[in-house]
């Protein structure tokens, strides 16, 4: 029963790490961005909702609300003016240019926030659960995952079934072509990226309730997105979703074991599985 | 009446190489043209360059007697430019009914052309409608291409190479939809290798080599020779 629960904590974990990873799924898909700078925008967005509640005193939920448009003009901003220069056919400069957003944003977060630790109070709930049968499921674990669920359902339903929707696939499989179809893929771009630092603002919630965050840990966001994004295959959002389950059940078996274990049981099944299928579990024909 | 579309002294550049030297050339309203010329003559490079792939002036292209030559592709494709790229270009990921729709995603002007249209025009695209695009024969990956292209209700359409590959018996179907393409009131630029197709379909046609026009006349007037000498340049 113990392993049961554990394996259960796990999936609820590995929520968390699919919403992480939703975002850069996404930007990867449509044009091939690695942006080393996510796990730092999630962070960005945990604390533009700390500051909302903070200094707004708006409540918690609501001050995430407000800030995920703020994320999608973000990222929007981010895309139009930076990115959407360094996306060349050569994949460096959007590396490089990444790099360097993402210790600007780590720097920038600690001149204003200092290094002090903090959380978002949800006054209570996050500590809450219920009970089935012998189990015990943390309520906001759980809406962690129906979050990730939910996020991948509205991503699915713009991919296949909008006109942007269309516009993302086809970017992905030639630019050039779509700009004879009328587009215009800068905006296309700018439009995932928002989109996808949209999703980052709803990992950035459950990020900042579930545990306390400092500036300092956005690459390891980043880290456990990217192994949850190659785990589920690249370019599609269920495949995502399952390689975050994964890696949070290997995280909590591993953490179960002894806690030493916990972030390297992780980093061990994502290498096996890269060795056992290079491509994912469910990759799509989009590369 | 003036041109649909014109261009004057259009150059165009691959880095260095320089591809066209100075085309002038013109599309009148209602008109087919066809463009035939040797392996790398720059056909293609023109539909590139007149369809905003390739960067020059503004007054190298008018659309309608406006300059447009500065403009980007997506934007000559909203005043009314569109391309049946070489070698068809479908969207790999997307089924046939969608790569339709992205030719009318962005912009449509209203006019002949819709989903259904294209679907009469080209009956089994609409049996293979959810299939993957690039699932299709040849030939009807082609339509595919040609149907994208109209659902914007273009102008002026420019279409490379549509035969390329194809069996005759295939390439007869798909030219029986170039009449009311232009009943439809389209311009049409068609990009050929072969010559007899090019004659048959065409109100006029010019022949290019290495980047410059060569000759220029109606199916008529021009002679074989006349042809021969514009493809390989004079035997002299
Ligand atoms: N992307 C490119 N980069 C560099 N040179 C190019 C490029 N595309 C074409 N060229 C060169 O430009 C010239 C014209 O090519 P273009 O493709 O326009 O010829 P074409 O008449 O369409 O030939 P084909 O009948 O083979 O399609 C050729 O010398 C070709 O090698
Ligand atoms: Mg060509």
């Amino acid at each position: 029963m113990i392993l049961i629960d554990t394996i259960l904590q796990g999936v609820m974990l590995g929520g968390l790490y699919a919403l992480f990873a939703l975002g850069l799924s996404l930007t990867f898909g449509v044009m091939r961005l690695v942006n080393l700078a996510h796990g730092d925008l999630i962070l960005l967005g945990s604390y533009i909702i700390l500051t909302l509640a903070g200094s707004l005193y708006l409540p918690p939920l609501i001050a995430a609300l407000v800030a995920l448009p703020i994320m999608f003009v973000l990222g929007w901003a981010l895309q139009r003016f930076l990115l959407n220069h360094a996306l060349h056919d050569d994949i460096l400069p959007p590396l490089i240019v990444t790099f360097g957003l993402s210790i600007l944003i780590q720097n920038g977060l600690l001149a204003i926030f200092t290094a002090d630790s903090r959380r978002l109070s949800l006054g209570g709930i996050e500590a809450q659960s219920f009970a089935v049968g012998p189990l015990n499921i943390g309520v906001l674990p759980l809406m962690t995952l129906l979050a990730a669920v939910l996020v991948v359902l509205l991503l699915n339903f713009v991919f296949f079934k909008t006109a942007l929707g269309r516009a993302f696939r086809a970017t992905s499989d030639d630019a050039t072509t779509l700009t004879l179809m009328g587009r215009d893929t800068r905006r296309v771009f700018a439009i995932a990226t928002g989109i996808a630092l949209v999703v980052a603002g709803v990992a950035a919630f459950f990020l900042a309730t579930r545990a306390s965050i400092n500036p300092s840990i956005g690459p390891a966001r980043l880290i456990f997105a990217f192994e949850a994004v190659i785990i589920g295959g690249l370019g599609s959002f269920w495949g995502t979703l399952i390689g975050g389950i994964i890696l949070g059940v290997a995280q909590t078996l591993g953490g179960s074991i002894d806690p030493e274990f916990q972030v390297l049981a992780g980093h061990l099944v994502f290498i096996a599985i890269l060795f056992l299928r290079p491509r994912g579990l469910f990759p799509r024909a989009f590369d | 009446m003036s041109p649909v579309l014109q261009t004057h002294d259009l150059t165009a550049f691959y880095g260095d190489f320089q591809a066209l030297f100075g085309i002038d050339m013109h599309l009148d309203e209602g008109e087919t043209l066809a463009i035939i010329g040797a392996n790398g003559a720059g056909k293609s490079t023109l539909l590139r360059a007149i369809s905003g792939l390739l960067p020059h002036a503004a007054d190298a292209v008018l659309l309608e007697g406006r300059p447009v030559g500065n403009l980007p592709a997506f934007e000559l494709s909203h005043q009314g430019i569109s391309m049946v790229p070489e070698g068809r270009k479908l969207f790999a990921s997307l089924s046939v009914e969608e790569n339709l729709k992205t030719g009318a995603d962005a912009f449509t002007r209203p006019g002949f052309w819709s989903l259904e249209r294209v679907y009469e025009l080209f009956p089994i695209l609409k049996e293979r409608q959810h299939q993957p695009a690039t699932s299709l024969s040849g030939g009807q990956q082609q339509m595919v291409a040609i149907g994208r292209a109209l659902m914007s209700n273009p102008k002026v359409l420019l279409c490379d190479e549509i035969s390329l590959g194809l069996a005759p018996v295939v390439i007869r179907d798909i030219y029986a939809a170039l009449p009311q393409i232009r009943e439809a009131g389209a311009s049409v630029v068609v990009v050929e290798q072969d010559i007899g197709q090019a004659m048959k379909v065409a109100d006029r046609v010019i022949c290019m080599m290495e980047g410059r026009v060569t000759l220029e006349g109606t199916p008529a007037d021009l002679s074989r020779e006349a042809i021969h000498n514009a493809y390989f340049g004079d035997a002299a």
